[in-house]
């Protein structure tokens, strides 16, 4: 573990983790409030969302990317009540129309556009580019304490940084007003906190946390680490505080194993080559999943 | 505008606990609480009665701010719900939240402390020590552990009640608190309620089982959209009233 794994493996590896930690502590919230396929949606409707940005203002910058998918998930939100009302169906069923749809017309507008010279296609949308978030400025370990080489880290690796504190800062600051209106929305409100607020800024940052990590590891990995991480670590406890931080870990355990799986695994078959990082950490969380729910004993069904 | 009416005001000083004036609340196009006037006294426990639809908890819940109201104002104390918080505890419907949740019973009974803690208040052996203390006043000392969703129906109805005790409010609302509960929790909750009225708590609890209304309670609104009568169980709680109440409703109720 000298050079070329500070150079090659470590800025994807931190990317990925970080992706996964952002995306999986506001997912704990959607899992309990019963809005995983929120998560699900905005992380679709980022795509359209993106493109647009990127073909009005012709630059991928992170200011002209959170906005286009912040419309984007207006316009989301605007279509599912259309069609709820005027098609008469439910509400998953509205969603599951709206963003894959929303998702599809994206895809191709990134076929008929220049975006892809910007590290904007198709693959990318799913897969996302970890495998490319290399650091050449790293010589070793010591590059980490030299600042020349520091700025030539991948800027994702700041960007998810910041992200994934910021996440880290509202849930902390104010998880008693999480716990008490995820858990009883009547309740709170009768103590003055301001739930409904609270419901769109939950939302919003899980909004946030897809279109930061959208670019770098892509649409299957945010939708898998929103919900699976928290959903496994629901099935290992009954507390909430466990729940978060068995998330986190979750969701840290399944970035660093994707890495190394989707790298060494086929290799370890005896197969060539290696596979998208990005696909191989959502599966690898989904696998963790599957384990708490065959082996967990805490869920029980509600009276 | 005429003032507030108050229907004792000998044996409640200072300003009433809760006086909604001509509330009303709409879902859609549907008014199911239509211009309700009507007290709640301190030191008594008034149960609100009426058929099913008849829009009782929507009363509460537009009275506390949980839902909207088209109309109308809520006093409680004489003063807006956001002037005094900490003296008004809310019980919700027990079937409204999911008991799935990943919490213990004492962390639930701990949210009734948010009034005093606030965002980063540290919990303290007083804290703990009041939040059992209401835990056994509703007799689940033993049950601080468990897991919310391992609890009978009847012991999770006694668990919002501790919460609301946590909040030592002079006001405790509570939404169908009898609903399907077990005999045991049915005589735990009528004990604490009255016990609470006697220190001079108002008490107001949405209520569906009409034989045990003059048992437990001093006073009744009877609603049915509109209010059809109130005041003490021994004049407003009459046959003539209850057959208003529970009389055909007026076309425009789906």
């Amino acid at each position: 573990m000298g050079a070329d794994f500070v150079m090659l493996s470590l800025p994807p590896i931190l990317v990925g983790v970080l992706a996964a930690i952002a995306c999986a502590l506001p997912g704990n919230f959607l899992l309990l409030r019963r809005q995983s396929m929120v998560g699900d949606a905005i992380s679709h409707v980022v795509l359209p969302g993106i493109v647009m940005g990127f073909l009005l203002t012709g630059t991928a910058a992170p200011l002209v990317m959170v906005l286009g998918a912040g419309v984007a998930a207006l316009v989301a939100v605007v279509l599912v009540e259309a069609i709820i009302r005027t098609a008469r169906v439910e509400q998953g069923a509205a969603m599951g129309i709206v963003f894959t749809t929303m998702f599809a017309g994206g895809v191709l507008l990134l076929e008929r556009s220049g975006a892809s010279a910007v590290h904007l296609d198709v693959q990318h949308a799913l897969y996302g580019n970890l495998e490319s978030l290399i650091w050449l400025d790293a010589t070793g370990w010591a590059s980490l304490l030299d600042p020349v080489a520091l700025a030539g880290l991948p800027p994702e690796l700041a960007q998810l940084a910041v992200t994934a504190l910021l996440i880290g800062a509202f849930v902390a600051v104010l998880w008693r007003p999480l716990k008490i209106a995820t858990f009883d929305e009547g309740f709170a409100a009768t103590l003055g906190l301001p739930v409904r607020v609270l419901s769109l800024a939950l939302v919003m940052v899980a909004a946030a946390a897809c279109v930061a990590a959208f670019q770098a590891v892509g649409s299957i990995l945010v939708i898998a680490m929103l919900i699976c991480p928290p959903a496994a670590a629901r099935l290992m406890t009954d507390r909430l505080e466990r729940q978060v931080g068995l998330s986190l870990i979750l969701a840290t355990v399944s970035a660093v194993a994707g890495y190394v799986l989707a790298g060494h695994g086929p290799l370890w078959l005896g197969l060539g080559g290696s596979v998208s990082v990005a696909g191989m950490t959502a599966t690898v969380s989904g696998v963790i999943l599957a384990v708490a729910a065959l082996a967990g004993r805490h869920r029980r069904r509600a009276t | 505008m005429k003032p507030l009416r108050d229907l004792r005001p000998e044996a409640a000083p200072g300003p009433l606990p809760l006086a909604v004036r001509g509330l009303s609340v709409a879902y859609g196009e549907r008014l199911v609480v239509d211009g309700v006037d009507a007290v709640f006294a301190a030191g008594k426990m008034t149960a609100i009665v009426g058929p099913n639809g008849a829009g009782k908890s929507s009363l509460l819940k537009a009275a506390l701010g949980i839902v909207p109201r088209v109309a109308g104002q809520a006093l409680f104390f004489g003063q807006p719900l956001a002037a005094v918080r900490d003296r008004v505890a809310y019980v919700p419907q027990r079937a409204g939240v999911d008991w799935d949740f990943p919490a213990r019973v004492i962390d639930v009974v701990a949210m009734g402390l948010y009034g005093q803690l606030g965002l980063f208040g540290r919990m303290r052996c007083q804290h703990m020590t009041q939040a059992m203390d209401c835990l056994g006043r509703v007799g689940l000392t033993d049950f601080a552990r468990r897991q919310i969703g391992a609890l009978s129906g009847g012991q999770q109805q006694r668990v919002f009640l501790a919460r609301a005790l946590a909040q030592r409010a002079d006001l405790i609302v509570l939404d169908e608190p009898f609903a399907g509960v077990d005999a045991a929790t049915e005589k735990a909750l009528v004990g604490v309620l009255h016990g609470l009225r006697d220190t001079g708590c108002a008490v107001v609890a949405v209520h569906h089982d009409l034989a045990t209304v003059p048992v437990w309670f001093d006073a009744v609104l009877l609603i049915n959209r509109r209010c059809i009568a109130e005041g003490p169980v021994a004049t407003a709680f009459s046959e003539a009233n209850i057959a208003r109440a529970y009389a055909a409703i007026p076309a425009n109720h789906a």
